[in-house]
């Protein structure tokens, strides 16, 4: 009895298409360096001239605003970088290729399995990317760390992205599967970023929201993962923006634990619609 | 010998309203050539798509290589092999990475692996475009490595859907020669084709079908032979008068009327029996103006079992457009 390895075949070829198309390659490495290099840059200078007359908190460290949403930054590129990690099932889909694969003994899961691990690496690698861009621009990550503890963070934070994506590319696995167009998908997807992306605390705080809007940004995997991302990279008690953040192991620990029944919510998902399949 | 390797009975797909495939039973022997034989849309790809565990099986029973397809659809997937109609290779990969990604997808060893695809794509002679991405090939040469790739696992039983559509005589008579070749080997070939010299040529048994029915099934020859050994077509003077003196006449099995002409089978060696009948029409006043005499063909079989002929474009068309209607 040999363990079926066929999610690696997926991988593999996708890992293939992704360093085959060299533009594809380089557009999402420089893509989210560009995010910092512009918005950040830009929205950082805006707010820390807005909030400099609010006064400090004594005796809690104050972070600028860049350091604030460059794990915020991170966070977004994991969700757009893993909604359209699961497209190449979709063009496979139409092109007929997927007949191979449903043809051949390969479980139907594994194909998920496959897609997402691809779709994590890449995301690994855009967020190593932007964490060592953020740095070089001036974000204060891991200020006060030893080497030990930094690399403690920078584990953390990659188990933190590597959940969530894994959750988003199980649903974007979803939908290419039940689709039939590709404009079909790029539609359910900027439906879906918009919410997701701006009823979170990766720009801003929740606090201020009405209270419709932090009850969305509540059950919302990305608030989890940015809450992580700051926990790691930043610490657990510090200010910015003239809001206070407080993180204990607890609080960490949900956010994990949060992001993990998300993934798991839609692999279950996932695995209905392949089941459902059919592909002609 | 005379071991079936597939097995039907009773076969029933719809899409909706539509029956594409209905109520179809036959079965394949070990090591032949078996060719589904009938226009597009006539249900020949939807029968190999439940064949092949791509379509539930809805109504009736199929066995695959001795495992029923509904209830071992995993180790049916296992023993077969699959050229499928439309062109399935990844544009942007090689020649090579497309046998690789088949040979992991089934699991086979690295050593084997690395093995049959340096066989096979000599044997396809793609060896000196085994770097070459896939986008870069020729419709032939796109041809032969699927079917390259449809032999990579060595299945028990190949299927091959319309495997020379749109290609030029020299490439479809390379790839028959592939064809027959891996038959040689043992693979058992189930192929689907409209075109009638293919299954003429290729195949040890057809089965022509259209509207989801199997119309008749038989050895090229003995379809041939039951429309009588050979054909005249004559113009006459006085149609009605030489299809009713044709008709009474011993050496004629069956009269068919053309537009301007008349269709005699003949029951045996038409340059024998020639000479008798137009004598007799002359007996009877009728005066023979063009004579044709020919072996019948699989156009004429085909004909005369659908009374239709295939390369009629325009009458394939409704029946495929309900069948595309009805897969959406």
């Amino acid at each position: 009895m040999t363990v079926n390895t066929g999610f690696l075949t997926v991988y593999w070829r996708d890992m293939l298409r992704f360093y085959r198309f060299k533009t594809l390659l380089i557009s999402s490495l420089v893509q989210p360096a560009l995010w910092m290099a512009f918005f950040g840059i830009a929205m950082s200078a805006n707010f820390n001239r807005l909030t400099a007359v609010i006064p400090p908190i004594p005796g809690v460290p104050t972070v600028d605003y860049l350091t604030y949403m460059a794990a915020g930054v991170i966070a977004m590129t994991s969700l757009f970088t893993s909604l359209f990690g699961g497209i190449v099932l979709l063009f496979d889909k139409n092109w007929g290729l997927m007949r191979e694969i449903f043809a051949s003994p390969l479980p139907r899961n594994h194909i998920i399995f496959g897609i997402a691990l691809s779709g994590m690496t890449k995301t690994f690698i855009q967020a190593v990317i932007i964490m060592v861009f953020a740095i070089i621009i001036g974000a204060q990550f891991f200020s006060g760390f030893t080497a030990g503890e930094t690399i403690l963070a920078i584990g953390g934070i990659l188990i933190f992205v590597g959940t969530f994506s894994l959750g988003f590319l199980f649903l974007s696995a979803a939908i290419s599967i039940s689709l039939e167009s590709p404009e079909g998908l790029q539609g359910i997807i900027t439906l879906l970023t918009m919410p997701i992306f701006f009823a979170s605390n990766a720009l801003y705080p929740i606090t201020a929201f009405p209270p419709f809007l932090q009850a969305i940004s509540l059950v919302n995997p990305l608030t989890y993962l940015v809450t992580g991302i700051r926990y790691f990279a930043i610490g657990d008690n510090f200010q910015s923006i003239g809001v206070h953040y407080t993180a204990t192991p607890a609080t960490i620990a949900f956010s994990f634990l949060f992001l993990v029944g998300f993934a798991v919510l839609m692999f279950g998902i996932a695995w209905w619609r392949f089941k459902k399949a059919t592909v002609t | 010998m005379n071991t079936e390797i597939i097995r039907v009975e009773d076969l029933i797909h719809r899409y909706g309203e539509f029956t594409a495939v209905d109520s179809i039973s036959f079965s394949v022997e070990e090591g032949e050539i078996f060719s589904f034989l009938g226009p597009n849309g006539a249900g020949k790809s939807t029968a190999i798509n439940v064949l092949i565990t791509l379509l539930p099986i809805q109504k009736g029973t199929a066995m695959v290589a001795g495992y029923d397809v509904k209830t071992y659809s995993q180790k049916v997937r296992e023993s077969i092999g699959i050229v499928f109609q439309e062109v399935t290779l990844d544009r942007d990969m090689t020649c090579r990475e497309i046998l690789e990604f088949h040979g992991r997808l089934y699991q086979m060893p690295s050593f084997e692996r690395k093995r049959r695809i340096d066989e096979l794509l000599s044997l396809v002679q793609l060896d000196a475009k085994q770097d070459t991405r896939t986008k870069q090939l020729s419709g032939g040469m796109k041809r032969r490595l699927e079917i390259a790739r449809g032999l990579m696992t060595r299945p028990k039983v190949l299927f091959l859907d319309e495997p020379t559509i749109g290609l030029d005589p020299q490439t479809r008579k390379r790839i028959w020669d592939y064809i027959k070749a891996v038959n040689n080997e043992g693979t058992t070939i189930f192929l689907t084709t409209h075109y009638m010299d293919e299954a003429d040529h290729l195949s040890d048994r057809i089965s022509i079908i259209d509207h989801g029915r199997i119309i008749t099934t038989g050895r090229s020859y003995e379809l041939k032979n039951m429309l009588g050994e050979d054909l005249i077509y004559l113009e006459t003077s006085d149609l009605q008068g030489t299809r009713a003196a044709l008709a009474g006449m011993d050496q004629v099995r069956e009269v068919r009327e053309k537009s301007r002409g008349i269709i005699a089978m003949l029951t045996g060696d038409g340059t024998k029996m020639l000479p008798g009948i137009i004598e007799s029409l002359t007996n009877h006043g009728i005066r023979v103006l063009t004579v044709n005499l020919k072996k019948p063909s699989m156009d004429d079989v085909f004909l005369h079992f659908t009374g239709k002929e295939l390369r009629e474009e325009g009458a394939e068309k409704p029946s495929a457009a309900v069948a595309k209607a009805g897969r959406r």
